[in-house]
């Protein structure tokens, strides 16, 4: 099983440029707001034309404008799951499943019959009767998870599965997902914009930002070594880029870090994980290397954490407990010095 | 003030037919033979009518609200036409293009099918159609424009080709404004007057429809007239409450 994406798009102001290959596995496309995901999903469903290039799934090419192919939505071996649902208000969850059968002719009682079946295996057979206005969001969910995967395609595609449901019921239903989908075959492609979801649901993880591939593989390498400043936000890290030389890395933005790797050279990649901050209100004098004078221009409490964020030479994000916070009374405005130790520092090459 | 008066505009007419109703023989009035002839007439002609436009409707409505294509607002524009067209001025004009002798096209159908619109029950359903279909159209197109079309997205994903997907998907999102709009275009046509007496003639038991029974029963009979007139608008009232939703619910 393979599919197989190469191709070029033009949708609206967005330049989509991709070129992967997705196996019999669960892969998260993850990436900010407007960089492309749902267009690249449309793509290969064939609900968007692509400019250049080819969309192919296990050697079947669906779509190669060059050659002239361009095989319609309804004929592609492809599921999809899209954001909200979707579900036929005017059908029942039974005949929302039944749909791909029917429309791929066959009749009316061996369809529903194996939506049934499905909705057993989604835990719903009590709900078959409903209309989707009744059904709870993660519900609606699953019925569309078997609607999308009961006509047997090659291809699963999720836009935003979670997305819709309120951050209650959503643990829960990110856990159930997963197993679905691990249940399912084929490749299956879930996009979104939660680091979170990313990393329990999928197996390998696609950053896109601004219509490129920034990065992908394992979630926990992303987090690790992150290639951009939204990969780093995304898991909270400190990262900056620089030249390495001798154990100090001159920023880009200005300003040196002092590390305890004295190999690396050239253009590198630092993060800094928020917590291996700590903050003073004078210069300390003490083993950390570091020290960066700046202002405090936010300060958020998450529970009994709050995080800082200073701008200076070096900007930086530091977690410190709130006991911390209130001792040295940190607020917009105040000057702070924060430091790190050098071993605390991360360096990769860019 | 001004809108009192507005308002008694309206309903001062409606008074008077009622109180010039002879409720007593009411039933009497009706079932008189021309009275029959012109309700049986209007009823059948005004259904053809509704089916007509519903059939070539739906199709122009898909394409003035999906189609893109140059001159698409003028194909809307001559759609609307016979909705502000003064309808005796639609008769002449329908009786040059269909008339017999002397129409655009009458002559070769007359030749080739043997087809004659003119003070025939076609050319009442013609006359009618050409007046009421713009309303279904209007209306139609616009709950083709409601529809969200990630539904019908959503359907093409699940295998449904186009056929399937209008059959399945977009009618039933549209039988609302379908319904109401197929609703609209019947009350037209059974209204219908200056371009079916135009057209088709006033032809007693043939193309003498209910208005125009009205209009010259109401020399002789004045009570029949009124009979009549009490049906149609029987029947415009139940039309107004069958589409109240559409109409009123707007605001609320």
């Amino acid at each position: 099983m393979s599919l197989d994406l190469a191709f070029t798009a033009h949708v609206g102001a967005l330049d989509l440029r991709v070129d992967v290959t997705v196996g019999d596995e669960i892969v998260a496309i993850l990436g900010p707001n407007g960089a492309g995901k749902t267009s690249l999903l449309r793509a290969i469903a064939g609900l968007g034309a692509i400019d250049t290039g080819r969309i192919a799934v296990d050697g079947t090419v669906l779509d190669d404008p060059a050659a002239g192919i361009f095989v319609a939505a309804a004929d592609r071996p492809i599921g999809m799951v899209f954001q909200e649902y979707l579900l036929f208000p005017f059908l029942t969850a039974r005949d929302n499943v039944a749909f791909p059968l029917r429309s791929r002719g066959i009749n009316r009682r061996d369809a529903r019959g194996q939506a049934d079946e499905w909705l057993a295996r989604v835990g719903l057979a009590d709900q078959a009767d409903a209309k989707p206005h009744e059904l709870s969001g993660g519900q609606a969910q699953r019925v569309a998870l078997a609607r999308a995967i009961v006509a047997d395609p090659r291809v699963l595609l999720l836009d935003e599965p979670l997305a819709a449901l309120d951050a209650q019921a959503r643990a829960d239903i990110r856990r159930d997902l997963r197993r679905h989908l691990a249940g399912a075959a084929g490749a299956r492609l879930v996009v979104t914009h939660d680091a979170v979801d990313a990393s329990v649901l999928a197996d390998r993880v696609v950053i896109l930002e601004a219509g490129r591939i920034v990065q992908q593989g394992p979630m926990q390498d992303i987090a690790l070594h992150p290639r951009s400043s939204y990969v780093a936000d995304l898991v909270g890290l400190n990262l900056y880029r620089g030249t390495a030389d001798d154990g100090a890395v001159r920023l880009e933005g200005g300003g040196i870090i002092v590390v305890a790797d004295h190999d690396g050279r050239g253009d590198v990649y630092v993060s800094v994980h928020p917590r291996a901050v700590a903050l003073h209100l004078d210069e300390p004098h003490g083993s950390a290397r570091n020290h960066w004078p700046g202002t405090v221009v936010e300060v958020d409490e998450l529970g009994d954490r709050v995080r800082v964020r200073i701008e200076g030479a070096v900007p930086i994000v530091a977690e410190v407990t709130r006991d911390a916070a209130h001792e040295l009374a940190l607020a917009p405005g105040h000057t702070v010095v924060a430091s790190v130790k050098a071993t605390e520092v991360t360096v990769y090459p860019a | 003030m001004l809108a009192a008066i507005a308002a008694l505009l309206f309903a001062l007419p409606l008074l008077g037919l009622l109180q010039r109703a002879g409720w007593s023989s009411l039933w009497e009035d009706l079932s008189t033979p021309a009275a029959r002839d012109a309700l049986r007439l209007s009823l059948e002609c005004s259904l053809w009518s509704t089916a007509l436009s519903v059939v070539l409707g739906v199709p122009l409505a898909w394409v003035l609200a999906r189609g893109e294509f140059p001159g698409r607002a003028l194909l809307r524009a001559l759609v609307l036409l016979p909705m502000v067209l003064p309808p005796v001025v639609g008769g002449v004009a329908l009786l040059y293009a269909f008339g017999r002798s002397n129409g655009l096209v009458g002559p070769w159908l007359y030749d080739t099918f043997g087809l004659q619109l003119t003070f025939s029950k076609t050319g009442v359903v013609l006359a009618e159609t050409f007046v009421a279909m713009p309303f279904l159209v209007l209306t139609v197109e616009g709950g083709l424009r409601a529809i969200d079309g990630r539904y019908e997205d959503a359907a093409s994903t699940l295998g449904a080709g186009r056929w399937t997907t209008f059959r399945r998907v977009t009618l039933r999102f549209l039988a609302p404004s379908l319904a109401a709009g197929a609703a609209l275009a019947w009350a037209r046509a059974l209204g219908e007057f200056g371009a079916t007496i135009t057209f088709a003639g006033n032809i007693a038991g043939r193309t003498q429809t209910t208005p125009l029974a009205v209009y010259l029963l109401l020399e002789t009979q004045p009570t029949a007239a009124v009979a009549l007139s009490l049906v149609l608008l029987a029947v415009s009232v139940v039309v107004l409450v069958a589409l109240r939703d559409r109409w009123f619910g707007i605001r609320r």
